[in-house]
């Protein structure tokens, strides 16, 4: 057992944390959320300069090799930053999944493309029913000459509204609920058929519904067998969940870290409010909490990238409980101690709490959690 | 950075594991899975099994008779004690008091005592609580008044854990009632067998006695019996509580409890079925493990980061709460899943003798004592609000 970073991983936190310290004030944000993407684009291309989108990839398609340890340390300061750059979505998530499944012509394609950020990719998992279930899939795609034809919706597809290619998950096969019959297709947002209506989230992001009207997807967009997708699906959450939590645990720091701050300055009844005991305490327990979510989003991490079993499904499911239940608890915490302050927009404080909260919302909050880790548990 | 453990400490979990199915009496470890009352004479005869195999104070300098385990070695070895069975070590002697002698005590303390606690001559307890002294340790009024070669001693001591059968106390006492709060208090070693001495047994709300009070009336006891300097036994007191409180966040007694609840869940039913199968129920104890791989990770964590140059501080306070909290969860699932047999209040059945049919089930006499013997878990070696305190000044300067 060895919690120390690499030197090379050491190099790789200070990168990062430098390059978003440097991009990242909160009135920045504020310019880069308002713009037409809802990101920067100028960062987004530097973190492909710099090579930080291509941490996850094999050193075969412009990658850095990177384990899920380095995704995290990466995704830790993409977190602290509440950076809104697809990096989720299109590097670990997307990305993932076409190193997964694609051939190897559609790698060679995609993978250095995504590795330095020159496309971005989204994946439109959810629909309007699903909730958080990957294998309730009701969008249809028909076998069309030596392709498909895809029809339905898909629901807050984050990143969709900007993304260069939308891997999208449609039934081949089976019934609603089958895990058999599920595909997975390159779809080009632009293709005639699509739709796209998009939206910001609470959270600062942007994200969109998409309709799919008849649209042909060639042969060569079909990521991996139709129908029989559906574990490298899962997998590939997997590690958009580990990715997750430690976007969450670098947000949970900053929250914390604002809130201890103002704890300190903030004077009432003529002394700093941190002198109150109640108060001390409901920090130490947000303390507490950011411990118990530091070790989890470790422990995902060390294994987002390993054998896919139940120990692995069971490690996952517990990280993204613990770290969205901390993330909870913390955001509504922090607003509590800062007192009306907290709520405001101005503050960076509120941004934090919502996108703490709204991590819970993409791939299963914790009640989604409890009932996989429990369908999992272990009896001796 | 790797969370697995290595082929090394793989190794060393399969020696302890051999070890505990050869040495582990049968007897004492089926007690102690059914949460029955063990004797002195279980206690010590597992000591005596740890002692002879170089184990029972693994914390201490192995040229003093320790182990040269790192905190991964000692983790896995509390786990493995727990998952088999074993009975708890009563930390009184070898690693409340002994750290305390082998950091301040003269040669002549550490050649008499640390011997006789790792033979078992000795039982020791703790003398620090007093009525009107509690989270506010530093207010105790137990007197020590220097006579010739002698102090004398009067006052009390309460929540004196198995203070029936000790046979020594360490004790902190005011030695200059002068001084301000920390600074006039000793630390000294007492023979409860000296004139003068009488433990009075406190029943707990569990029917069990654990507890007692001791009282001091002008007891006599050698000047060669102070640990460190006079007046300077506050330093001692600190320093036996970091190391208190390491252990206290009792990862390998919660997974062991929790191992069994999930086995009493297979056999209790409702509604037709086993109450693990019961969403409620299920979730509840995927919910307590889920907290309970976390605090092993942090453990671990906080443990490691020590073994390379910190200290585990404030940290520790850390996992005492929450330690504590997620092991008094599991003891709640294990009294909700026995429904109304909660209720039979069966003292004789936990007796060491009994030969009779189980009114119910064998694990089910002790589980609601049980689940109210564990509120002290959040009381004692400083309260969890105590530790707030702690990690409020010394973690976050509050």
């Amino acid at each position: 057992m060895d919690f120390r970073l690499t030197e090379e991983q050491q190099m790789l936190q200070d990168t990062a944390a430098r390059l978003v310290r440097d991009a990242y004030p909160f009135e920045q944000r504020e310019k880069y959320r308002e713009s037409e993407q809802g990101f920067s684009v100028e960062f987004w291309n530097q973190l492909g300069e710099l090579g930080l989108t291509a941490v996850p990839f094999a050193e075969e398609f412009g990658g850095f090799g990177g384990s899920g340890v380095e995704t995290m340390l990466v995704m830790t300061e993409l977190g602290r930053g509440l950076t809104l750059e697809p990096y989720l979505h299109s590097v670990v998530f997307g990305g993932g999944l076409v190193a997964q499944l694609g051939s190897d012509a559609q790698k060679q394609d995609l993978l250095p493309q995504v590795a330095s950020a020159a496309l971005q990719l989204a994946v439109a998992f959810e629909e309007l029913q699903s909730h958080y279930q990957l294998n309730d899939v009701q969008t249809r795609a028909e076998a069309a000459g030596d392709g498909y034809r895809l029809s339905g919706r898909k629901a807050v597809v984050i990143g969709g509204h900007s993304a260069g290619k939308l891997i999208v998950s449609a039934r081949v096969g089976g019934r609603r609920f089958d895990e058999q019959g599920i595909g997975l297709f390159l779809v080009d947002p632009n293709a005639e058929g699509v739709s796209r209506r998009a939206y910001p989230t609470i959270d600062g992001r942007m994200g969109c519904e998409l309709f799919l009207d008849g649209v042909k997807v060639a042969a060569d967009a079909v990521l991996g067998e139709p129908g029989s997708v559906f574990a490298a699906l899962q997998y590939q959450q997997g590690r958009a969940i580990a990715a997750q939590c430690a976007e969450a645990l670098g947000s949970m720091q900053e929250a914390c870290k604002l809130t201890l701050d103002y704890l300190k300055t903030r004077k009432q009844f003529g002394v700093p409010i941190g002198k109150f005991q109640v108060l001390q305490h409901r920090m130490v327990d947000m303390q507490t909490e950011l411990e118990q979510a530091t070790s989890m989003a470790i422990l995902a991490a060390t294994f987002a990238d390993g054998e896919d079993n139940d120990d692995r499904r069971r490690v996952l499911a517990a990280a993204k409980y613990v770290c969205a239940r901390a993330g909870r608890k913390i955001a509504e915490e922090a607003i509590q101690l800062h007192g009306g302050i907290g709520m405001t927009w101005e503050y960076n404080l509120a941004h934090h709490a919502k996108r703490l909260v709204m991590i819970g919302h993409e791939f299963g909050d914790e009640d989604h959690h409890v009932k996989a880790f429990s369908r999992l548990l272990q009896v001796a | 950075m790797n969370v697995n453990y290595t082929a090394e400490e793989l190794a060393f979990r399969d020696e302890v594991r051999a070890f505990l199915s050869s040495e582990l009496p049968q007897d004492i470890a089926a007690k102690v899975k059914l949460g029955k009352h063990l004797s002195k004479e279980d206690h010590q005869r597992w000591q005596q099994i740890l002692s002879k195999k170089g184990w029972y104070a693994p914390g201490w300098p192995v040229e003093l008779g320790g182990t040269t385990w790192g905190p991964v070695e000692k983790h896995i070895f509390d786990e493995e004690c727990a998952a088999f069975g074993a009975p708890r070590t009563i930390p009184f002697g070898v690693n409340m008091v002994a750290p305390v002698i082998i950091k301040f005590g003269t040669q002549a303390q550490k050649d008499h005592y640390l011997p006789r606690i790792l033979s078992g001559e000795d039982w020791w307890c703790q003398g620090y609580s007093e009525p009107g002294a509690g989270s506010d340790l530093a207010s105790l009024k137990t007197r020590a008044v220097r006579d010739g070669d002698h102090y004398i001693v009067n006052g009390q001591k309460t929540w004196t854990t198995l203070g029936q059968h000790a046979n020594m106390i360490f004790c902190l006492v005011r030695t200059d009632p002068e001084a301000q709060q920390q600074r006039g208090i000793s630390f000294l070693l007492i023979d409860m067998t000296s004139p003068g001495i009488s433990v009075r047994p406190i029943i707990t709300l569990d029917g069990d006695h654990e507890v007692n009070e001791v009282f001091f009336d002008n007891v006599r006891v050698p000047v060669e019996n102070l640990v460190g300097e006079e007046n300077k036994g506050w330093t001692c007191a600190k320093y036996l509580l970091t190391h208190e409180r390491t252990g206290l966040a009792g990862i390998g007694a919660s997974k062991a409890a929790l191992a069994h609840l999930k086995r009493i869940a297979m056999k209790e039913t409702a509604g037709g079925q086993p109450m693990l199968e019961d969403p409620l129920f299920r979730a509840q104890v995927a919910e307590v493990e889920m907290q309970l791989m976390a605090i092993e990770m942090s453990t671990l964590r906080i443990l490691a980061a020590a073994k390379e140059g910190g200290v585990p501080g404030a940290e520790s306070s850390i996992l005492k709460v929450k330690g504590t909290e997620i092991r008094q969860a599991i003891t709640n699932l294990l009294r909700k899943v026995i429904g109304p047999y909660a209720l039979p209040f069966l003292e004789e059945e936990l007796e060491l003798d009994y030969q009779g049919e189980p009114l119910h089930a064998d694990y089910s006499p002790s589980l609601a004592g049980h689940y109210f013997n564990m509120r002290k878990l959040s009381i004692f070696g400083g309260s969890n609000e105590i530790q707030k305190n702690i990690v409020s000044k010394m973690i976050l300067e509050l």
